[in-house]
């Protein structure tokens, strides 16, 4: 059972819930921008977190089924249709044999994820299938390569006919401007107290030189006290300041290492709506207690199922 | 030592922030030490110069009883007596011929030492694996002799060949695959040091300690070197 790639669009990767247990070794983690759209789409199928799904960043993707499945997407809205009749995303659709699924343009947001049920079937390289270009892992060539037309992926029949939708208080929405959470960080690796109060006072922009791996803001530029630090491990929504004083947010695709001082972390679940923001957006930053934003990400992993443990003692890392 | 909750799931602990040799050995120990005791609760960990980057599973443990062990086990650590068979020195091949070797002459010349004597210098040292990352694979070695240190590149390279050996300031690499960089190339291994199929994956791991050992153009050719 399969479906076909008829177009490739920009970027459109298979992701699964990420690889976890090589950052040792320099491995990126990966995984899908939007984990909030990506994990409903997986929910309304009642597939397993981890399967895998495509995200298709910014549009002029298509697929035909060759077999009937049921499908769900979610997150962005790309203008997309079943046979050129418009669908919504947030909600699971029947597909028969020979149905096109196309995504045109955004609409509102950016990356939209396609999962079907049952997953798609992709072997895995170190204990996931993310695509990470950059390290030329994962996908369906096992080598980082993106999506391209002709790529065939197989996945399991299914005679569900289920249609579910999205609960309308838990869709995504992809404002103009937004305010993010994030955890201070004022630590000897940081950039200091007077950096982070500016940054707190000052307002931002997403600029285009925005990907997987990082989102670069412009605003007034910050004073950095320090030029570099110590190349030490980075986390998932790291806020560095490089020289020119510009941050950037750290995403999935980031280096496990980096040498710029820190202002703290933008808080893992608000990372989902940075993802689908496009350059212009408008970004203001609160801080948040670290125990308060962790209780929130605990009682989101608990409700999607999701325990990373698994995906480490699966892995083949020593 | 200071712990430092970096965000929901991650904490970073900093050690004096020096690079040597002493203040590496003392994490190299304490990541053994830590992995031995808490290896339950770690989703990913990232030992570096002067630091050490945790992932903890937030289902199992919460932030502040995860950073409270922390520091129990970070004040008592358990240091293995076995020998450390992190300590072998791992030999690399290196070949420094100038098909290779691209900035080995403006290397030589910003230090004002013969092509030979940057060789010798580099190829006699034995470096400490102090971290691994940038991309995967690729291994930070130190310290490079201050005689033979030089800053990186002004303007990167686009494409820096996989295998070439580099060297920046004090620290020395390995690029594991074709990539972007600005490091000083001084020369190519043969040798492959990421195989995503291989059960080992990478030839080093962090507390490994390292010797370049200089080949022969036809012994480079031969062990499967290539001069793309």
């Amino acid at each position: 059972m399969m479906l076909q790639v008829k177009k490739s669009g920009f970027l459109s990767l298979v992701q699964d819930y990420g690889r976890y247990g090589h950052q040792s070794i320099g491995v990126t983690n990966g995984g899908p921008l939007d984990e909030h759209a990506f994990l409903w789409a997986n929910r309304l199928l009642d597939n397993h977190y981890n399967d895998a799904q495509i995200e298709i960043s910014y549009g002029l993707f298509s697929v035909q089924f060759f077999d009937d499945a049921m499908i769900a997407i979610c997150g962005a809205d790309l203008s997309a249709s079943i046979n050129d009749i418009a669908i919504k995303p947030w909600q699971s659709y029947k597909i028969k044999a020979g149905d096109i699924v196309s995504f045109v343009s955004p609409v509102a947001g950016l990356r939209c994820y396609l999962a079907v049920k049952g997953g798609f079937t992709v072997e895995k390289q170190l204990s996931s299938c993310s695509t990470v270009v950059r390290e030329k892992l994962g996908g369906i060539h096992q080598n980082g390569s993106k999506l391209s037309k002709g790529d065939c992926i197989s996945y399991q029949p299914s005679q569900d006919e289920i249609i579910k939708y999205v609960p309308p208080q838990y869709r995504g929405k992809y404002d103009k401007e937004i305010t993010l959470r994030f955890i201070p960080n004022t630590s000897p690796t940081s950039a200091g107290k007077d950096v982070l109060r500016a940054f707190t006072g000052n307002s931002y922009e997403v600029t285009s030189n925005m990907d997987r791996m990082g989102y670069r803001l412009s605003g007034n530029a910050l004073d950095t006290p320090q030029k570099g630090i110590i190349s030490q491990g980075v986390s998932l929504g790291a806020i560095q300041v490089p020289k020119d004083g510009q941050p950037i947010i750290l995403m999935k695709d980031r280096q496990t290492m980096g040498g710029y001082p820190l202002i703290g972390c933008v808080s893992y679940l608000d990372l989902s709506k940075l993802a689908q923001s496009n350059p212009g957006t408008k970004l203001s930053f609160t801080p948040v207690d670290v125990d308060e934003a962790e209780a929130e990400l605990k009682i989101h992993q608990t409700f999607f199922g999701i325990d990373l443990k698994n995906s480490v003692e699966n892995s083949s890392s020593p | 030592m200071n712990i430092i909750r970096t965000s929901e799931n991650t904490v970073l602990i900093l050690f004096e922030q020096v690079i040597n040799s002493a203040n590496f050995l003392l994490i190299n120990q304490q990541t053994q030490s830590i992995k031995r005791q808490m290896t339950e609760y770690i989703i990913d960990i990232i030992p570096s110069y002067a630091s050490i980057h945790i992932t903890f599973n937030i289902v199992q443990i919460s932030g502040l009883d995860f950073t409270q062990k922390l520091n129990e086990v970070l004040q008592n650590p358990h240091i293995s007596n076995e020998p450390n068979t992190n300590q072998t020195v791992i030999e690399i091949p290196a070949y420094y011929g100038e098909e290779v070797a691209l900035d080995l002459p403006h290397v030589a010349e910003k230090v004002q030492l013969s092509d030979s004597d940057v060789v010798r210098i580099h190829s006699e040292t034995i470096y400490d694996v102090y971290a691994i990352g940038f991309a995967p694979g690729f291994a930070y070695l130190g310290n490079v002799d201050k005689r033979i240190a030089v800053s990186r590149k002004e303007t990167p390279r686009q494409k820096v060949a996989r295998g070439s050996i580099a060297i920046a300031d004090q620290q020395t690499a390995i690029y594991p695959s074709e990539s972007p960089g600005g490091w000083q190339v001084i020369g190519r291994t043969p040798i492959h040091l990421i195989d995503y199929s291989s059960k080992t994956l990478t030839q080093f791991t962090t507390g490994n300690k390292v010797k370049f050992v200089a080949i022969s153009k036809s012994e480079f050719i031969k062990m499967g070197g290539t001069f793309e």
